[in-house]
């Protein structure tokens, strides 16, 4: 008992240190930058200073208050939050009949299916989205073809590239595995028996649907759903590159505030609300997933 | 009620259902019964709609189902591991074919209430099913099937996953739900044992074909044919040829054994110099250590072989004079006494001329 105990323990250590130097530190320093002040070139001030024999320190709540300062900053979280909540739900639409039709296909074909779908992740991510930059160019053929298509309506030409629209397609695009896989894993292991006990039942495949297969692939969902939200909250490198100014979200602004504006500590402040609601969306889903794991 | 007409159903090149036609009545219990393959399960399915024949047609009540979505069959099914929906209560699995024909929530939950009932399963209700015993989900299996009283009810292997004490105990429930319901109920099962118990009829399947429909004791005294014979029970085969036909009485020469007299089989046409098996039961033989010379037996020698004690009796293996080893079974009717004779025993064999079952080969 004692040795496996100890065993365990070993194993775990690496992990644990790990997460404990790279993210757990790491926050808490971020914490702390955020009530410092902002050094005058850049980095931080001194958060204390010794004069005439007294010790002061030199913290400050300004940082926060500017937070609220103007609603500029929480319109653009809550922009980024429903960022992330469309793409999530798209990705569930665009993800679900895919990972639905890879379940049930003959045993033989799905690993070469599943293959397909993580097929992209074998070039690099900024790669895929240059490609896009390409699509949506104003001289690409995508925009011609629209543009050709609203001129014999009469419409004015629109651009593609720079607009909130871009970003959710590209962002879809990048996080639609991490929707599929999960979902794939979790309709894989359905009882097709439970299928044809509802229909034998008296329901119609719709209501086979809804009342069989969608409750019980909800643990599936909302592991998907937590995958695709996160890494979408906080990204800047899409809408950096496609977003233009409309399609700006809340990472781009902590970018500038630690490379342009060099304000690390409202950098931070930033920081931190990002991942209070990463977090929250983390407990939330587990919740949810708890839940509808409970009742399986 | 239920009239299935020269069904068949082709898998690729296999061919799972010949030309199948039997006809069932209401409130019969009736079993489909064959060993693996042999399309009982096939047959099943095309009865329930998930599989739609190749030839033939289905009859209930008079009117053909083949183009009706199993959705709309008035009758249901009752899976092998159960198929109990994982994500419902008891009670919302129950509650799920009245829901789905647009039932009052008052009438539901009345007749959930009822149903649980029938099953002697009251308070499981709000339950889930991986709370429940291997025994308490079948009952709840068949009260989800049996809640919108359906006019079939097609079990298939339904009580294959419990263990041999609770499988009795589920088999004798099954006759009385049966009886006070009415509903005709088809069970597929490879268990002869349980397709005697529990049926009225019973259809034998054998490589696609039906092989005899009887009752259970008819199936078990006279089969038609050695598979029937060999599938039902435990069976003896001595392989002969008529030799002559007597009033009743047939001559039959056993390979390797001499010539013996048994009794006409019923529905048989029989001619001299047919190849045909008696079939002998081994409770019907009987063997001891004097020689008799009863009137109306058959006497063959042989030596004991082999022996088997199963506690109630002991199967006794006799080699005859042909090499061939017979089965018999004697009741270990006195307490302490486990074993007549000894494996090398000289020992007479010997059946009433009614006792053997002649089929035609």
């Amino acid at each position: 008992m004692q040795t496996k105990h100890w065993q365990q323990r070993l194993l775990t250590l690496p992990p644990m240190s790990y997460l404990l130097i790279f993210f757990a530190v790491p926050t808490v320093i971020m914490l702390f930058a955020s009530f410092r002040y902002a050094g005058e070139y850049g980095g931080l001030a001194p958060w204390y200073s010794y004069e005439e024999g007294k010790l002061a320190f030199d913290l400050t709540l300004e940082n926060w208050q500017r937070l609220f300062e103007t609603d500029i900053y929480l319109r653009l979280f809550a922009k980024s939050i429903g960022y992330a909540v469309l793409t999530t739900l798209l990705c569930i639409l665009l993800g679900y009949p895919l990972a639905l039709m890879i379940a049930r296909s003959p045993r033989k074909h799905r690993d070469l299916l599943l293959l397909l779908v993580i097929l992209p992740f074998w070039s690099n991510f900024l790669v895929r989205i240059y490609a896009w930059m390409i699509i949506f160019s104003p001289s690409g053929a995508l925009t011609h073809m629209i543009n050709s298509l609203l001129d014999i309506f009469g419409l004015a030409p629109i651009s593609l590239m720079y607009s909130p629209t871009a970003v959710i397609v590209c962002l879809v695009y990048v996080h639609l595995p991490f929707m599929v896989l999960p979902l794939y894993a979790n309709l894989e292991k359905h009882d097709p028996a439970l299928l044809d006990a509802a229909q034998d039942l008296g329901a119609t495949r719709w209501r086979r649907f809804w009342k069989i297969t969608w409750p019980i692939s909800l643990p599936g969902v909302y592991a998907g759903s937590i995958l695709v939200f996160i890494p979408v909250l906080g990204m800047f490198a899409i809408p950096d590159l496609l977003g233009g100014t409309d399609g700006i979200m809340i990472a781009n602004v902590i970018k500038q505030q630690f490379v342009e504006s060099r304000d690390w500590p409202f950098g931070s402040v930033l920081s931190m609300v990002l991942t209070v609601a990463a977090v929250l969306a983390v407990l939330l889903g587990a919740k949810f997933g708890q839940q509808a794991g409970q009742t399986r | 009620m239920l009239e299935i007409k020269e069904i068949t159903r082709n898998f690729d090149s296999f061919t799972a259902l010949d030309k199948v036609s039997l006809s069932i009545e209401a409130g019969e219990f009736f079993t489909l019964l064959g060993p693996s393959g042999c399309g009982k399960t096939t047959l099943l399915r095309l009865i329930a709609g998930f599989d739609q024949p190749d030839g033939g047609d289905i009859l209930l009540d008079g009117k053909s189902i083949i183009a009706t979505p199993p959705e709309r069959r008035p009758l249901h099914t009752i899976f092998q591991n159960y198929a109990l929906f994982p994500h419902m209560t008891v009670a919302d699995n129950i509650a799920f074919p009245l829901r789905m024909v647009g039932c009052k929530p008052d009438e539901i939950d009345q007749r959930v209430a009822e149903a649980l009932e029938d099953v002697s399963l009251p308070d499981k209700g709000k339950h889930y099913p991986e709370a429940l015993s291997g025994g308490q989900k079948q009952r709840i299996a068949i009260a989800r099937a049996l809640v919108n009283r359906p006019r079939l009810l097609l079990l298939d292997e339904p009580l294959s996953a419990l263990d041999a004490k609770l499988r009795e105990q589920m088999q004798l429930e099954l006759i009385k739900l049966q009886q006070e319901i009415g509903i005709t109920f088809i069970y597929v099962t490879h268990d002869q044992g349980e397709a005697l118990a529990l049926s009225h009829r019973i259809a034998v399947m054998n490589h696609g074909t039906i092989a005899q429909i009887d009752e259970p004791s008819r199936l078990y005294s006279y089969p038609n044919s050695r598979f029937v014979a060999d599938f039902i029970g435990q069976c003896n085969l001595l392989a002969g040829t008529v030799e002559q036909i007597q009033n009743d009485r047939v001559r039959v020469e056993l390979k390797g054994l001499g010539p013996v007299q048994t009794v006409i089989p019923p529905n048989a046409t029989i001619e001299a110099g047919m190849a045909c098996t008696l079939t002998l039961r081994p409770e019907k033989i009987r063997i001891s250590s004097t020689l008799t010379q009863d009137e109306g037996e058959v006497h063959l020698k042989g030596v004991v072989h082999d022996m088997l004690y199963l506690g109630d009796v002991t199967v006794y293996k006799v080699e005859l004079a042909n090499g061939m080893l017979v089965e018999a079974l004697l009741a270990n009717s006195s307490a302490g006494r486990a074993r007549f004779f000894e494996v090398g025993d000289q020992v007479e064999v010997a059946w009433g001329f009614e006792a053997g079952h002649l089929v035609m080969d």
